[in-house]
């Protein structure tokens, strides 16, 4: 056990893993993350805490990660190479662990334009990758970037990390994961996947290069709410496809939303039967509420309780 | 090269109001093939000016000159006399040429005309594109000749973000993605095996501006 965090444990253990998402508020309303905190606990072994996603500035992804806790769930911090340096990134580990965080997601971050500060100076000292290979630094090494100097104390993390096979070029997208798993990076969260076929044939790249069984991969899912978000996701966010036959469904659904969960409770147990895929990552934005009804109907519950 | 644009006329205009009587400094390098600060431009802005300010009824004399290579001091002394003559220079060659001129004529104020943008190239007549950031340590030969740190909008060192589609990046759908144009260098190469490589991070704060300004040193060519 790297960490004995629950969602090592459960990966560990090769259990099926379901992860949540949960998007801080925009301020210091911590009724917000309670209520979120509460539509999804029991439901998902871990919940990611964004790091101010869609570069929107939010509750810190520590600070809410650290609520989390204290709620009673297991959070997986976020955290974005976007908007600190090598020497933020690190006290910021420092901190965060001492919190009691296990897991974190090690991201490069949606690009500061498309949020609310658009005048700020991008960061990038170090990209996702170099972020993972400075956390196992960390944490197997027992020193900071750079192996010199000695952290006081122990740095356990389960370090993630996110992958988007629906992004170009197709082919590269396995060699990224292949250097992530160099890296040293322990789980997978996938981008939300519609295009079955494609995220089949990127899985199947993975499984060649034997990457399956050196890093446990979750699938990501959103439920779509409605034809004009299946129709506004496909159009205007680059590296989401979402193809046609699917717009179709949801858009000439009686009731979309119903759908929607219906799809994504499919596309969950089709997604189980590929081989490597280790768990699922729901991301139901702003939808919280769902992921119970998701887990239920998907046949994911009662979570697994492991020691 | 160095690329340039002209600043706006208001913004011109608003330096020089306590003016008489200016030089107008161009350069006979970068900027005079980006068409920003070449003595075409020196004519253009310069009668630009007068006009705007006769119209104001503040007449301005502009004095104009386009010095081959307004950052060597040797071109930059060139100005003596007709810097000795006016009460402020408004120069339009780059910021290195500004600050030449700043060095060596300590008593005459000197403004800058153009924002200096970028280290670009002629992609088509009219048409500039950053390629190069002076990052100190060049990563050209790892990404197959395409940098990723002035044409990946996160300086991406290990391939591309979940943004790039279709060959085009999310921020600026009318730029290529740099991690597409590597990927497809190195294919074409059969230099894939390249991009499998993790570069490590980077020393910014030893090869990068991030230490105050970066100095040459050559003794062999000292005199």
């Amino acid at each position: 056990m790297k960490t004995g965090s629950n969602l090592e444990k459960i990966l560990t253990k090769g259990l099926f893993a379901v992860t949540g998402e949960l998007g801080p508020p925009k301020g210091n309303d911590v009724s917000v993350v309670k209520r979120k905190a509460d539509l999804l606990r029991g439901y998902v072994d871990a919940v990611n805490i964004t790091d101010n996603q869609t570069a929107i500035v939010r509750m810190s992804s520590i600070a809410a990660s650290s609520l989390l806790i204290q709620m009673g769930l297991e959070p997986v911090m976020q955290m974005t190479t976007r908007d600190r340096n090598r020497i933020a990134m690190q006290s910021d580990i420092f901190g965060a662990t001492a919190l009691g965080i296990k897991n974190m997601l090690c991201l490069t971050g949606d690009h500061h334009t498309f949020g609310n500060q658009v005048d700020s100076k991008n960061v990038h000292d170090l990209d996702s990758i170099q972020l993972i290979d400075c956390v196992r630094m960390m944490r197997d090494n027992g020193t900071l970037l750079g192996g010199e100097e000695k952290i006081e104390g122990e740095i356990k993390l389960f370090i993630g990390a996110a992958e988007n096979p629906f992004a170009d070029p197709f082919e590269f997208r396995a060699i990224r994961l292949a250097k992530k798993v160099a890296a040293g990076v322990d789980f997978i969260q996938t981008q939300c996947i519609y295009d079955m076929n494609r995220f089949k044939e990127w899985m199947k790249m993975v499984r060649d290069r034997g990457l399956h069984e050196k890093v446990h991969i979750l699938a990501g899912v959103t439920p779509l709410k409605s034809g004009g978000m299946a129709r506004y996701m496909a159009k205007n966010v680059s590296g989401i496809i979402i193809p046609d036959e699917i717009i179709d469904r949801i858009v000439k659904a009686k009731k979309p939303a119903e759908e929607g969960v219906k799809l994504c409770v499919e596309q969950i147990q089709e997604l189980r039967e590929i081989e490597g895929i280790h768990g699922v990552h729901i991301m139901a934005i702003e939808w919280e509420q769902m992921t119970s009804k998701i887990t239920e109907m998907a046949g994911l519950l009662p979570r697994p309780k492991v020691d | 090269m160095i690329k340039a644009e002209q600043k706006p006329m208001d913004e011109i205009l608003k330096y020089l109001v306590p003016y008489n009587k200016i030089l107008l400094s161009g350069c006979g390098a970068c900027v005079t093939v980006c068409h920003a600060g070449g003595g075409k431009e020196v004519g253009l802005l310069a009668s630009g000016l007068r006009m705007a300010r006769k119209k104001i009824g503040k007449p301005l004399e502009v004095l104009e000159a386009t010095p081959a290579r307004q950052c060597e001091p040797e071109f930059a002394l060139e100005l003596t006399e007709t810097i000795e003559k006016v009460e402020a220079v408004l120069s339009i060659a780059c910021g290195v040429g500004v600050q030449t001129l700043v060095r060596h004529f300590s008593k005459t104020p000197i403004f800058p005309g153009i924002n200096t943008t970028f280290l670009g190239e002629t992609v088509t007549h009219g048409f500039w594109e950053e390629r190069c950031q002076a990052c100190g340590n060049c990563v050209l030969e790892k990404t197959g000749g395409i940098c990723p740190i002035s044409r990946c909008a996160k300086q991406l060192f290990n391939g591309p973000c979940g943004g790039s589609s279709k060959g085009k990046c999310e921020i600026k759908k009318e730029a290529d993605c740099a991690w597409q144009l590597i990927y497809d260098r190195l294919k074409a190469l059969g230099q894939l095996y390249k991009i499998e490589e993790i570069i490590p991070a980077r020393r910014w704060g030893v090869e990068s501006r991030d230490s105050g300004p970066r100095r040459i040193v050559r003794e062999d060519l000292k005199v």
